[in-house]
């Protein structure tokens, strides 16, 4: 296979990276495309990074080839591949003013003396610290500090930008704004950018396509809204959000319809579709929090089954034992029959909805036939 | 008036107890009046250093008219820069070494290096003297040759102190900033004269006061290792000392222990004007 396709970038082909006996990065295969904003997602220590710092050039695959553009980089070192990278601590050099800094990179590219002026000024005005050019590092704050990096970086056209957890260093509030900006960015550069990151909101909020990792292995690869609503398995359903699992087997496989009996719900789970390939003993089901609605339960009223659902599925009953109110939205967590808690999610659509329920309030709780997701693995 | 009533003292702020006070007070006399006490009969119009007659300048005059003493001098400062730079060259290439690579036996070799620190001063000048002895060493050579052997004795206990000064340095080095000078084109070359020598550059400088002053003042080795062509300020001063304490030798003193605190004080504000700017990485 060549790396030669138009519209792919990247092309990672069976990686592999160990040390000794340590397993990094495990047999990964993936194709990022051009212009793409990319995100490599996971928990710390699942060899995201290791992957980001051999496409950089500063880890070698044990195994596998790595492609950049056509041109298999497997074996060339940093400093002379079509990538530059934005670190984690920012790295920038401290001796240096901005201009300084930013230029740092163009002397190897053998700019002229005029067009490097041009070209950093301009990169430093795509990150809007262009009136900041004579400052040391050591006067900026670590956001205009980051700005001074990504200059330095965008400076050298690279095919491809990587950005070692962006955001992590950043407070609260800058870190919502760095998002936007960084995305529009993107689009103003046109440069295809890898981010990674153990964040999942920041991946689902500016990546078009995400790779979820564990253990050095890929475990999915989708755009954000396909992660959370149509995860792989049980790993990156609960990695990406917050989800109920149940494990139960599937007691009805129709193509049009299935139920899976969960003891552990202490129920049927309705779904309105095929569960196509569903096999083997043991099943998880997956329903995200704010897919379950919470229904008072008054004395006598009948079981409130949802109407897309046969009588007795997808209802459960049981008491609130926790509340966590968020502002926007309350968090519920209901206690079933058999002890096992669920949680659920209600946002606050008016001023007083979070008086609609309180501690010890006996519920039901429903959910509609295309909310929950089967899970294999 | 109202006087604003002083807050009770607390529990950890001893600077405000008296008997600590008066203790500290104690300890700086004990340890400042002798020196005192040399500055200012270095400054005594009289023969005689117990009895104070007047001022003047006469003693720093006929120091710097004495042959011996110039000369001794001029020994003093030439081994200086010499050991110096030696010292900085072999301490920065041993400290990088031990920061950069690993290898077997490095936290051993790692103890080695503060060896020449910690061995006694009389012990290094006997084994260096019998070193340059079984070496057979010539002992007629002209002059300044004729220094290399106290230059390579100051090195020997010198260098260690610069290693262990860039090494502490080299610590708070961030290697992302190797790895982005790497990214963004730079050689291996060009990536630790472009980043990491700067960064060791408070080390290299502090190591160097560091280097300089303790040759200059060094009596023990340089005594054994010194023949009667290479006689330093030190040991001139000592054999000034053997016939009696003049004003002069006062006046030597003074001069030796300003050139040594002003270096001193200069090393220390390196490091800790650096050590600051260091954190902005």
């Amino acid at each position: 296979m060549s790396g030669s396709d138009d519209d792919v970038i990247i092309r990672i082909e069976d990686v592999t990276k160990r040390w000794g006996k340590v397993v990094g990065v495990d047999r990964v295969s993936l194709e990022i495309r051009r212009g793409e904003f990319f995100a490599l997602l996971g928990p710390s220590g699942c060899g995201k990074t290791t992957l980001l710092r051999m496409i950089a050039g500063f880890e070698m695959p044990t195994e596998g080839k790595i492609w950049i553009d056509g041109q298999d980089v497997s074996a060339v070192p940093p400093n002379k591949r079509p990538v530059n990278m934005v670190f984690q601590s920012y790295a920038v050099f401290p001796h240096l003013t901005v201009y300084d800094n930013v230029a740092y990179g163009l002397q190897f590219d053998n700019v002229a003396k005029a067009d490097q002026y041009q070209r950093v000024m301009k990169a430093l005005a795509d990150v809007k610290l262009d009136h900041l050019a004579e400052r040391k590092p050591d006067q900026m704050s670590g956001g205009q500090r980051q700005r001074v990096a990504l200059a330095r970086a965008l400076v050298k056209r690279p095919k491809v930008l990587l950005l070692d957890e962006p955001l992590s260093a950043l407070d609260a509030k800058l870190r919502e704004a760095m998002r936007f900006e960084l995305a529009e960015l993107q689009d103003k550069v046109g440069i295809t950018f890898v981010m990674v990151t153990h964040d999942q909101d920041e991946a689902l909020a500016m990546a078009s396509r995400c790779a979820v990792m564990e253990r050095g292995r890929l475990m999915q690869t989708a755009t954000p809204a396909n992660l959370y609503e149509f995860p792989a398995n049980r790993f990156v359903a609960d990695f990406i959000g917050s989800v109920n699992m149940f494990e139960g087997q599937l007691i009805a496989d129709e193509p049009d319809h299935a139920i899976v009996e969960s003891p552990e719900l202490g129920g049927k789970i309705y779904f309105d579709h095929g569960v196509s390939g569903a096999s083997g003993e043991k099943l998880w089901v997956g329903v995200r929090p704010e897919k379950i609605e919470l229904v008072k339960k008054l004395e006598g009223a009948p079981v409130p089954t949802p109407e897309d659902s046969p009588e007795g599925c997808n209802v459960v009953a049981g008491v609130i034992h926790q509340i966590s109110y968020l502002g926007s939205e309350s968090v519920y967590e209901v206690k079933l029959a058999n002890d096992r808690i669920v949680r659920v999610s209600r946002p606050n659509l008016s001023r007083w909805d979070q008086e609609d329920f309180t501690w010890d309030d006996p519920v039901w709780l429903r959910w509609h036939g295309d909310s929950p997701v089967l899970l294999q693995v | 008036m109202a006087r604003i009533k002083a807050s009770p003292r607390a529990p950890l702020d001893y600077a405000r107890a008296l008997p600590l006070q008066l203790w500290l007070g104690v300890v700086l006399l004990f340890l400042y009046l002798p020196l005192l006490v040399l500055f200012v009969f270095s400054f005594n119009d009289s023969r005689r250093t117990t009895v104070w007659r007047g001022f003047t300048l006469e003693w720093y005059g006929k120091l710097f008219e004495n042959e011996g003493i110039r000369d001794a001098m001029l020994n003093s400062l030439l081994i200086a820069v010499a050991c110096t730079v030696l010292s900085v060259i072999l301490g920065a290439l041993m400290a990088f070494m031990f920061w950069r690579f690993k290898f077997p036996f490095k936290s051993g070799l790692e103890g080695g290096m503060s060896l020449p620190i910690v061995v006694p001063e009389i012990c290094m000048g006997v084994a260096l003297l019998i070193f340059f002895a079984k070496l057979n060493w010539p002992n007629d050579l002209p002059w300044p040759v004729n220094l290399t052997p106290i230059i390579i004795a100051h090195v020997t206990f010198a260098f260690p102190f610069v290693a262990i000064v860039v090494r502490a340095r080299l610590e708070s080095f961030n290697r992302e900033l190797e790895a982005a000078a790497l990214d963004l084109g730079a050689s291996q070359w060009r990536a630790f004269r472009d980043v990491i020598v700067p960064h060791m550059g408070p080390g290299l400088i502090a190591g160097a006061l560091l280097a300089f002053t303790l040759s200059l003042d060094d009596f023990v080795i340089t005594f054994f290792v010194g023949g009667p062509g290479s006689v330093t300020f030190p040991v001139k001063i000592y054999s000034m000392v053997r016939f009696s304490v003049t004003p002069e030798v006062n006046a030597a003193s003074t001069v030796l222990i300003v050139i040594t605190v002003v270096a001193t004080a200069l090393a220390l504000r390196m490091q800790s004007k650096f050590a600051k700017e260091g954190q902005g990485s």
